[in-house]
């Protein structure tokens, strides 16, 4: 099962929470912007992946798959 | 074999992410999660910020839940009155028992209210407090342009609706006994730069004041404060801390004097012995945290329901399979309080207690008060604390070398 992480940048207000929870993942770049680095993520980071959905703040983190 | 039982008292975040945290662990029998409000959990922390300046909805607060958590029970607008540690079983506010076979505090805390006489302590007196969403939708009607807003207490809650009251064009007087807003945490240099700029944006602050009436009948007009200045309000707002839900606890031989005592597996302790079967989470939880050193404490950041939840619902499950339970509850479990602030432009990101830190512990480890800025706290020559002022990939950057007291780098 592929795994499918969706930011809404919409809600997102970039405190970069989860980048704790998968540095694979996610990144706030130079201008303080979340960046994500792979969209569909190997299976083997589905619970960091989980992880980082639970410690966002504005829950703008979804996970499909 | 009858099915075993994991009752989650409280419906916030802390008993969600232990809920999720059973089944994660394994657990595969009845989860109950009751809850006096009748919402599904949601996140509280926008209802003094965008949320109260903006949509006060439910579907945009409430939390996501993990698909491994989709048969968990809810039952919502149910209080739990007493629990039988002993027997096994609570008695909710109707009179019907439930039994368990574990249990977790997940009750959290309520917003304080002065012991003052005065009109109704109610939305519809004029006297709010912000803790829930029903709440905040009671205030949000409040905060019409013009309005005059007397903000007790300022700490975060406080000075986060001090902003967002101005946001909204109301008149804004905040009130409290300390110097300087949010200086117990903060201390002074930090404290002082942010009532400057609350200030700059309007708010008037009486600082070193207390309250001593409040003033009207069915509705407040006005705030006598302890100095004798009268202040006119039409809303007043009692952001003064919190006290813990622990009355349904009582009766046990628990330590209840600051939420539920517990040791580092999140179990209550009895005289000292740690009560199996039971777990402690979230606002309501006073546990010691070796990341700092060997005391308890109860911290109400919002990261603590999380992974308490995940402590408890590892520790719980491994109980009720009677598999590998010694290894985790004696493994050394710690966690790194964060929390953050919106108010006006400013975005504070605080990991750590910078409140345990030494008076003369507190220094400014990059930028620039003024500005943007990142503030260690320190207590000897620990870092205990940092808090950011903007400067977010800065301050996030200092995050782990918070707090390694007892537990090494």
């Amino acid at each position: 099962m592929s795994l499918k992480v969706v930011v809404d940048f919409n809600v997102c207000q970039d405190h970069g929470q989860c980048v704790f929870a998968a540095p694979e993942v996610f990144e706030i770049d130079e201008a303080g912007r979340l960046v994500v680095l792979v969209e569909e993520p190997d299976e083997t980071l589905r619970a960091s992946v989980e992880d980082a959905a639970d410690v966002c703040p504005v829950q703008a983190i979804t996970i499909a798959g | 074999m009858t099915s075993q039982r994991a009752l989650v008292v409280g419906a916030g975040l802390g008993g969600l992410r232990t809920a999720e945290a059973l089944r994660t662990g394994g657990f595969t029998g009845e989860v109950l999660v009751v809850g006096d409000e009748d919402w599904a959990p949601y996140n509280r922390p926008p209802l003094s910020k965008e949320a109260l300046a903006g949509e006060l909805a439910h579907d945009k607060l409430a939390f996501r839940v993990r698909s491994n958590a989709a048969d968990v029970v809810w039952r919502h607008g149910v209080r739990v009155d007493h629990a039988d540690l002993d027997g096994r079983a609570v008695t909710l506010a109707d009179g019907e028992r439930l039994t368990y076979d574990v249990l977790v505090a997940a009750t959290g805390v309520s917003a304080r209210r002065l012991p003052i006489p005065g009109p109704p302590a109610t939305a519809a007196g004029g006297r709010h407090v912000i803790r829930m969403l029903d709440d905040a939708i009671g205030l949000r009607a409040a905060l019409v342009p013009g309005a005059k807003v007397v903000v007790l207490g300022a700490g975060f809650i406080g000075c986060e609706v001090a902003a967002t009251a101005r946001k909204l064009g109301c008149e804004v007087h905040s009130v409290a006994i300390d110097a300087y807003p949010m200086v117990r945490p903060l201390g002074v240099d930090l404290a002082s730069e942010l009532q400057r700029r609350h200030e700059a944006q309007g708010v008037v602050f009486h600082l070193g004041v207390g309250v001593s009436e409040f003033v009207g009948d069915e509705h407040v007009t006005g705030v006598v404060l302890s100095d004798g200045t009268r202040l006119d309000a039409d809303v007043v707002l009692e952001a003064l801390g919190s006290r813990c839900n622990v009355e349904w606890l009582e009766g046990n031989g628990l330590d209840l004097t600051d939420g539920v005592l517990t040791d580092t597996a999140l179990r209550p302790l009895r005289d000292g012995v740690p009560v199996d079967g039971v777990a402690a989470v979230g606002d309501v939880v006073r546990f010691p945290n070796r990341r700092f050193d060997d005391r308890a404490w109860r911290v109400e950041h919002w990261n603590i329901p999380t992974d308490s939840g995940r402590r408890a619902g590892a520790v719980l499950s491994a109980w009720l399979a009677a598999d590998g339970y010694d290894e985790v509850t004696t493994a050394d479990w710690t966690l790194l309080p964060a929390f953050w602030s919106d108010q006006y432009d400013t975005r504070l990101q605080s990991y750590g207690m910078p409140g345990l830190a030494d008076a003369d512990g507190i220094r400014v480890l990059e930028g620039s008060l003024d500005d943007e800025c990142v503030v260690g706290y320190h207590r000897g020559d620990d870092l205990v604390g940092v808090v950011g002022v903007g400067m977010l990939r800065v301050v996030n950057g200092y995050r782990d070398r918070v707090g390694r007291g007892l537990v090494g780098p």
